[in-house]
């Protein structure tokens, strides 16, 4: 649905006719995320380069009851950004500026555009480190990082996006302009409101500005493969180095259809013809480092790994975990369609978990490849599926439906790390509980009552 | 029949999963920041048509137009995208259904693709008219008399970037065969190229050279059409298809251990004749064995051990720096082998080049379709090859040397441009001066 008149020209009047796109052509790029089948053409894009602009849109939206979804780079994986028909999309992409960096307090400023790789590029400039390292960070924005709390490899050490949000600069549902949270290591005033807005997937306000802290980068890092003939082996591998107290900085797992995929794309020696492999990674001071990796190494080999191998040197070990990071999208050399999935229960559970996924897929007769932060619980089932087959769809949708119940029988939770989006609202009501849930849609009431900011996400 | 894009096989288009990792790879995007300027954005506005909800537009011919072609989202994308084959079927779509508007392009796509770049005699004919044009003083006239304002837009940017023509082209200065001094190890077919013959058959004859000094026994067919490169890559498949068989009657591939192109551009598409013919029984068997011997001559000396030249191809130490073609490192995945080529020679330092495999904006004919960013892909990439403060820059691609060179010009920078090859084949000569002392 076009876009009227009087709004095209007040939002042209605000941003500049340049920055508002309404041709087929334009906007029909913006029909989609980074999430596999769901797909709606909006009515325009525009880009602001300011909060003032940003405030400007949302007002003049506000006022005709437009809906607004906020874009980043188009990333997501739970169909976040992808539009409504009648829908406005803000994208964020020319608001990239990386404010400055505070090395006295460990902090960065930036705006919602700036691409995450390139935060913590300028950490390191500091000798600062900014570690969550979502699988897209080479283009993902921190706002987008921010709405979603995303994840990455590292979160078993370094937590999430969360962890490290100090502050934010909000454009509320009316327009207005809202600051939360502070530079101060402790801050108790008030509801710590920025939280709120941590995953709130761009349905309570717009992210337009981020204060990060950072953390020094650590000075020696060593990265593993451990190799296995079976699945089960390598996740109590993962059990038992929690157990045994090492917190290392990454444990992926890749099954073998993932490691083959990846190997297929990046070459950069990973094995294909064993069930599974542990990418493990170990940073910090030099000498911790090397006591880790051994006492890594040593459970690995208890507990039936055929061979760990080492990583010669840094670039061989950032060649994997780049390789790691793309294992979704190589997983689509397989099929037509890949449905990822980011289920996640208690690290105890795991074992059970992974073979409940094999056995759910044998029975379904599906092609399943699943990888994922083993450490962290976090799984990534990917279907690799043809959404033109419908049958084989109806039969992926029963799979998961199953893989999503197990999940919550284990205590375990539909998203680790990809956010609800439109792809996971099916079962959202029977994680949270009826009150909660409820709680959860007064909160959006409260905040946006209008429901024009991303309708339809997390709950209709 | 040519496919257009609702007739291909829609596994190419459904191959995206719009994942969006070929965002940071994409020159375009990076500079508007706009979907529909980007591989998943393009491949989107592809997939509308195939599906029906988009027709073939002027827009989508403006955009396929924007797009370099540069292929770095091939390199960058873990789903396994064919970007090249949905780039040559988009175009050639837009050719067939004339989204395209003007008289002037379609004159000078019928002098150039259509003429020209099909008839080698008619090609040199050209290059010695322009060669005379160039070195008769007949050129610097017309400059300062202003004449070049009266030439249409697309010619009059045309003009200073025009090769200086070669003082013979490729056929006078190499045999139709050649010989190793020492024991022949190979026999093998060399490719001069358009631009390549016309402009820098100095570099054919170091190729031809230093296949030589590798103890290989060069085949150089004298009088060689264009291998269809251009024609392909600007939506004349049919054309590309002529050009195809005549390069596989003149070098027919069971004959050679190896077919030898020194362009990047060139490379790309002459190692996919087999996917071009596959619709042709006569051809389809020959094209696919045509495709598997098809090398890089960077990749070639590296396969055969190539041998180190004991001489510096420089009187002093130097410095050198690579600019990867996109054609060679994202069209043939040659990234590695000319650096080896340039490790080999005594005497230089190879520095690495920032972004060195981010287009330089040459692109075929972007330069001349699309001035503005060719031009800020240029000024990216001098500023790159000048904070190397290398004396030389090193690339593998007539198209590249030539945008480069003007680039470093117009930045008033001393710094060389130079085939990796010609430095190989240097230091070899200069082998030779030493023992003939």
């Amino acid at each position: 649905m076009p876009l009227s008149q009087p709004i095209a020209d007040g939002l042209a009047a605000i941003v500049g006719p340049a920055s508002v796109l309404t041709k087929l052509e334009d906007v029909l790029p913006y029909s989609f995320d980074g999430t596999a089948a769901l797909r709606q053409r909006p009515a325009a894009v525009v880009f602001p380069r300011s909060v003032e602009d940003v405030a400007g849109c949302v007002k003049l939206a506000a006022a005709h009851s437009v809906p607004i979804v906020t874009r980043g780079s188009g990333t997501g994986l739970s169909g976040g950004s992808v539009p409504q028909s009648d829908s406005l999309v803000l994208c964020l992409a020319h608001m990239n500026a990386i404010v400055g960096v505070d090395p006295r307090n460990l902090t960065l400023r930036a705006q919602a555009g700036a691409i995450t790789q390139a935060i913590d590029e300028a950490a390191a400039r500091h000798g600062l480190f900014y570690p969550p390292d979502p699988g897209s960070m080479r283009i993902s924005t921190i706002g987008g990082n921010v709405a979603e709390n995303s994840g990455g490899l590292r979160g078993l050490k370094y937590g999430v996006t969360r962890d490290y949000v100090m502050a934010l600069e909000v454009v509320l549902a009316d327009g207005q302009i809202a600051r939360f949270g502070s530079p101060c290591v402790k801050d108790v005033a008030g509801y710590s409101m920025k939280d709120l807005f941590v995953g709130s997937e761009g349905t309570l306000g717009i992210i337009t500005e981020v204060l990060l802290r950072l953390v020094p980068r650590p000075a020696a890092r060593r990265t593993m493969l451990a190799l296995y003939e079976r699945i089960e082996d390598a996740a109590e591998t993962v059990s038992a180095i929690i157990a045994a107290r090492i917190i290392p900085c990454t444990l992926e797992f890749l099954d073998q259809v993932t490691a083959r995929s990846v190997e297929e794309y990046a070459h950069v020696g990973l094995p294909t013809d064993c069930a599974a492999v542990l990418l493990m990674e170990t940073d910090g001071h030099p000498a911790a480092v090397a006591d880790e990796a051994e006492r890594m190494a040593a459970i690995a080999r208890d507990h039936r790994a055929r061979e760990v191998r080492v990583a010669r040197d840094e670039i061989e070990a950032l060649a994997l975990a780049s390789a790691r990071r793309n294992a979704f999208a190589a997983l689509a050399r397989r099929r037509p369609t890949t449905i990822l999935e980011d289920f996640t229960v208690p690290r105890s559970e795991l074992a059970e978990m992974v073979g409940f996924i094999a056995e759910t897929a044998r029975g379904f007769g599906l092609q399943i490849g699943t990888f994922g932060h083993m450490g962290d619980g976090n799984l990534h089932p990917t279907f690799l599926t043809d959404e033109r087959d419908e049958a084989e769809m109806a039969r992926v949708h029963l799979a998961l439906d199953v893989i999503a119940k197990k999940t919550l029988a284990l205590g375990g939770t539909i998203t680790g790390e990809h956010g609800v989006g439109l792809a996971k609202k099916a079962w959202l009501r029977e994680q949270m509980g009826d009150s909660s849930f409820a709680l959860m849609k007064q909160v959006k009431r409260a905040i946006d009552p209008g429901g024009l900011l991303n309708p339809g996400k997390i709950f209709d | 029949m040519t496919a257009t894009l609702r007739t291909m096989d829609y596994a190419v288009l459904q191959q995206c999963m719009h994942c969006g990792m070929c965002l940071p790879s994409c020159p375009t995007y990076d500079t508007t920041k706009r979907e529909r300027n980007s591989p998943r954005g393009r491949i989107a506005l592809m997939r509308a048509v195939a599906d029906g909800d988009l027709e073939v537009t002027r827009e989508l011919a403006e955009e396929m137009s924007y797009c370099l072609g540069c292929l770095a989202c091939q390199t960058a994308c873990p789903a396994g995208v064919n970007y090249a084959e949905l780039f040559e079927t988009a175009r050639s779509d837009i050719e067939i259904q004339g989204a395209h508007p003007g008289v002037e392009r379609k004159f000078w796509r019928a002098v150039t693709l259509g003429f020209l770049f099909v008839h080698p005699r008619a090609l040199r004919a050209a290059g010695r008219l322009l060669r005379a044009y160039q070195r008769t003083g007949l050129e610097t006239l017309v400059r300062r008399s202003g004449f070049v304002r009266l030439l249409p837009p697309a010619l009059r940017r045309l003009e200073p970037q025009t090769p200086r023509m070669a003082p013979a082209f490729s056929n006078a200065i190499i045999a139709a065969r050649e010989d190793p001094e020492g024991p022949a190890r190979y026999r093998v077919a060399l490719l001069t190229g358009c631009i390549q013959d016309l402009g820098f058959s100095d570099v054919n004859r170091d190729t031809a050279d230093v296949l030589l000094a590798n103890g290989c026994v060069v085949f150089t067919p004298p009088l060689q059409p264009c291998c269809g490169s251009l024609h392909a890559h600007n939506g004349d498949t049919e054309r590309a298809r002529q050009l195809a068989r005549r390069m596989i009657e003149l070098m027919p591939p069971d004959r050679y251990d190896a077919i030898i192109t020194n362009a990047g551009g060139c490379g790309s598409h002459l190692r996919r004749y087999g996917p071009l013919l596959e619709d042709d029984p006569r051809y389809r068997d020959r094209a696919h064995a045509w495709d598997a011997k098809v090398r890089d001559v960077h990749e070639w000396l590296a396969s055969i051990d190539c041998r180190a030249p004991s001489a510096a191809p420089f009187a002093e130490p130097t410095t050198v720096t690579y600019h990867e073609s996109c054609h060679l490192v994202h069209g043939q995945k040659i990234s590695r082998q000319p650096r080896a080529v340039l490790r080999l020679l005594p005497g230089v330092s190879l520095v690495e080049l920032p972004e060195s495999s981010w287009c330089c904006g040459s692109a075929g004919i972007y330069a001349i379709t699309q001035p503005e960013q060719a031009d800020a892909l240029l000024r990216r990439k001098t500023g790159h090859v000048v904070s190397t403060r290398a004396a030389w820059v090193a690339t593998a691609n007539p198209g590249c040397h030539l945008q480069i060179a003007r680039g470093l010009d117009a930045a008033g920078a001393s710094v060389g441009i130079v085939h990796p090859v010609s430095l190989l084949a240097r230091a070899y000569r200069r082998e030779d001066g030493i023992t003939n002392q």
